[in-house]
């Protein structure tokens, strides 16, 4: 496996300004400035240009983190050391002085293999990554917060941008840091809940509530760019799927049937939805085009279709269905037809998720010990069983395949006492999980592949 | 002249309910009885009297719309009641245990809703006099997580619209 990015493809980063809208009313133009940073100190060792992250990832990888300075500096510092370390991948040594040349043979005595260095003055964020091993300069970027934003949202943003470039540098695989959770935030008592529709980044900080309360709300799902969310709204007693336009806070019906609409997921090109349908005693599974509007029925088993996820090639989609009894997985061509069943083991199956990656399909297993979440190859074999719990659902991966994250629930006492629900992730091979914090309870979490 | 004809009607229930001490806060649970103003009771035809003198829940077993024979005999004795009442809408909302995923009991309880519907249909009520609508496990009645309160949480509950 290829561990490191080729400097050609590093080179590559031009000028660019990144747009940054605010969510929500009253769009204000703000921005940050990416430019590359010549290298101080770059070198070319033949052979020695890579760092061994396979055997790395037995152990997280010793990488240095200076303290970028004081105020937003040390938020910068935190919020990137924060990234790192939660992955279980990294472990950041700290390192006091942000010198521009690092003193590499005391970081390789230290065990470092990777060492940034950088500083924040005035909102001009100037990173640079470098090999341990080589001394060679990995990436070097200059970050200019416009000063017209708010500033402690972009420090935090411009920490995640660089937490991405050193993931994806150091591991091959896109970095998730800057990304957000679209998820329902539940108050009040548990037989009459107020659900909310709300999202925050991915590590828990800046936590916004998107509607009132009034109407339940169920299911937001991310559009693929991540400027919409497709969700359920009881609005008026007629539960539907609804579009939420996060640029402009505006809503509109997306499923409109006779029946109830829900279970919505956008296709990877973004143009459609798909969702369930009711029908008598059962749902059918249909694709809503959003510029048309044209509905195209998928199935019509006369049972319960639903939970329908899309292959990232947009080809397939596989759902689950009690068209056999219990409910199971099946996948059928996405636009319909036959379809051919992948879950065979115990219990019942649910929830469906296609990796971005392709590789694997995240469920949802209800048996007589509980729920369990796991994932399996699309062929269904390989199955493997990641976490349990009292009710662990709805997962959903990161945009490269690595970590799901999931509503985790604890069983309730008498009159709800003790009842809890919280979002947290996992990685897929089994290990780090871990919560994330949320100001009330949370369920439903959907994650982002951007940050628009 | 009808004004009167109400007023005088009044007022006869009013000297009967003070004349009967034995009477005075009987409710008129089955129906037959005239209400008015100073009769106490739930008021005829209204969501608490389905509740009190109806039933306006129905149980399911687990994963099932299946209805019992509990079940058929509520939802008799709602038929007769919706055709006393032939102006009354209802909503049949469909509901779920936690056992299931959230969107597996969307569909599950709109399912449950549905064969109570159905029922009412066969029997005699008009169609669009009700409408349904599912919960899944988000409304569960009972809040607590054992057989009891995911047996309590199972239901097709009829409410007056």
């Amino acid at each position: 496996m290829r561990s490191i990015i080729s400097d050609q493809d590093a080179d590559i980063l031009r000028e660019v300004l990144i747009p940054r809208r605010k969510i929500l009313y009253g769009c204000m133009a703000s921005g940050i400035m990416m430019t590359p940073l010549s290298s101080v100190f770059a070198q070319q060792q033949a052979g020695a240009d890579e760092i061994m992250v396979d055997r790395a990832r037995n152990e997280p990888i010793p990488i240095v983190i200076p303290n970028f300075g004081l105020g937003n500096g040390s938020v910068l510092t935190k919020v990137l050391t924060d990234d790192l370390n939660n992955t279980g991948l990294f472990r950041v040594i700290s390192s006091t002085s942000p010198t521009s040349t690092p003193d590499f043979t005391s970081y390789k005595v230290m065990g470092a293999r990777a060492i940034v260095t950088g500083s924040e003055v005035n909102g001009r964020v100037e990173f640079r990554l470098w090999n341990a091993l080589t001394g060679e300069q990995m990436q070097g970027t200059a970050y200019s917060i416009s000063a017209s934003g708010s500033m402690g949202e972009d420090i935090r943003r411009v920490a995640h941008m660089i937490g991405d470039v050193i993931y994806e540098r150091l591991l091959g695989d896109k970095g998730y840091f800057n990304t957000r959770i679209a998820y329902v935030a539940q108050t009040g008592r548990r037989s009459e809940p107020t659900k909310r529709l709300a999202i925050i980044d991915y590590d828990g900080a800046n936590s916004r509530i998107l509607t009132g309360g009034r109407w339940l709300v169920l299911t937001p799902r991310f559009s693929p760019v991540s400027n919409q969310i497709a969700f359920m709204s009881y609005v008026n007693n007629r539960p539907r799927v609804y579009l939420f336009n996060l640029q402009s806070g505006q809503q509109r019906i997306l499923g409109d049937f006779s029946g109830i609409s829900f279970a919505p997921r956008f296709s990877p090109d973004g143009r459609s939805v798909v969702m369930s349908v009711t029908r008598g005693a059962g749902s059918d599974l249909y694709s809503v085009d959003l510029g048309s509007g044209s509905k195209h029925q998928l199935t019509n088993s006369g049972a319960i279709d639903t939970s329908p996820c899309y292959s990232p090639d947009g080809s397939q989609i596989v759902f689950s269905s009690d068209r056999g009894g219990r409910q199971q997985l099946y996948i059928m061509s996405a636009s319909g037809g036959g379809a051919h069943r992948i879950s065979y083991g115990n219990g019942s199956y649910a929830g469906p998720v296609w990796s971005p990656r392709g590789d694997l399909i995240a469920f949802v297993r209800i048996g007589g010990s509980g729920f369990s979440l796991g994932v399996m190859a699309p062929d269904g074999t390989g199955e493997r069983i990641l976490t349990q719990g009292f009710t662990v659902e709805s997962p959903t991966f990161c945009l490269n395949g690595r970590v799901l994250a999931f509503c985790n629930q604890s069983a309730a006492g008498s009159r709800g006492s003790g009842f809890s629900s919280s979002i947290k992730m996992i990685d897929v091979t089994g290990f780090h999980e871990r919560s994330i914090p949320t100001s009330t309870m949370a369920m439903d979490p959907s994650w982002s592949s951007g940050n628009s | 002249m009808k004004l009167k004809l109400i007023s005088a009607f009044g007022a006869a229930l009013l000297l009967a309910a003070c004349g009967g001490g034995d009477h005075k806060g009987a409710t008129t649970g089955n129906g037959n009885v005239s209400q008015g103003p100073s009769v106490s009771g739930p008021v005829p035809g209204s969501q608490a009297d389905l509740v009190a003198n109806v039933g306006d829940r129905v149980f399911f077993e687990f994963n099932s719309n299946k209805l019992t024979d509990d079940a058929r005999a509520t939802l008799n004795r709602q038929a007769d009641w919706l055709k006393k009442y032939p102006n009354v809408q209802v909503m049949i909302a469909g509901n779920c245990d936690d056992r299931g995923t959230e969107e597996y009991n969307i569909a599950l309880g709109s399912r449950r809703a549905n064969a109570a519907r159905d029922y009412l249909v066969s029997l005699g009520v008009a169609s669009d006099r009700m409408t349904t609508i599912s919960y899944g496990k988000d409304k569960p009645i009972a809040e607590g997580d054992n057989e009891e309160a995911w047996s309590q949480n199972r239901n097709a509950t009829t409410s007056v619209r």
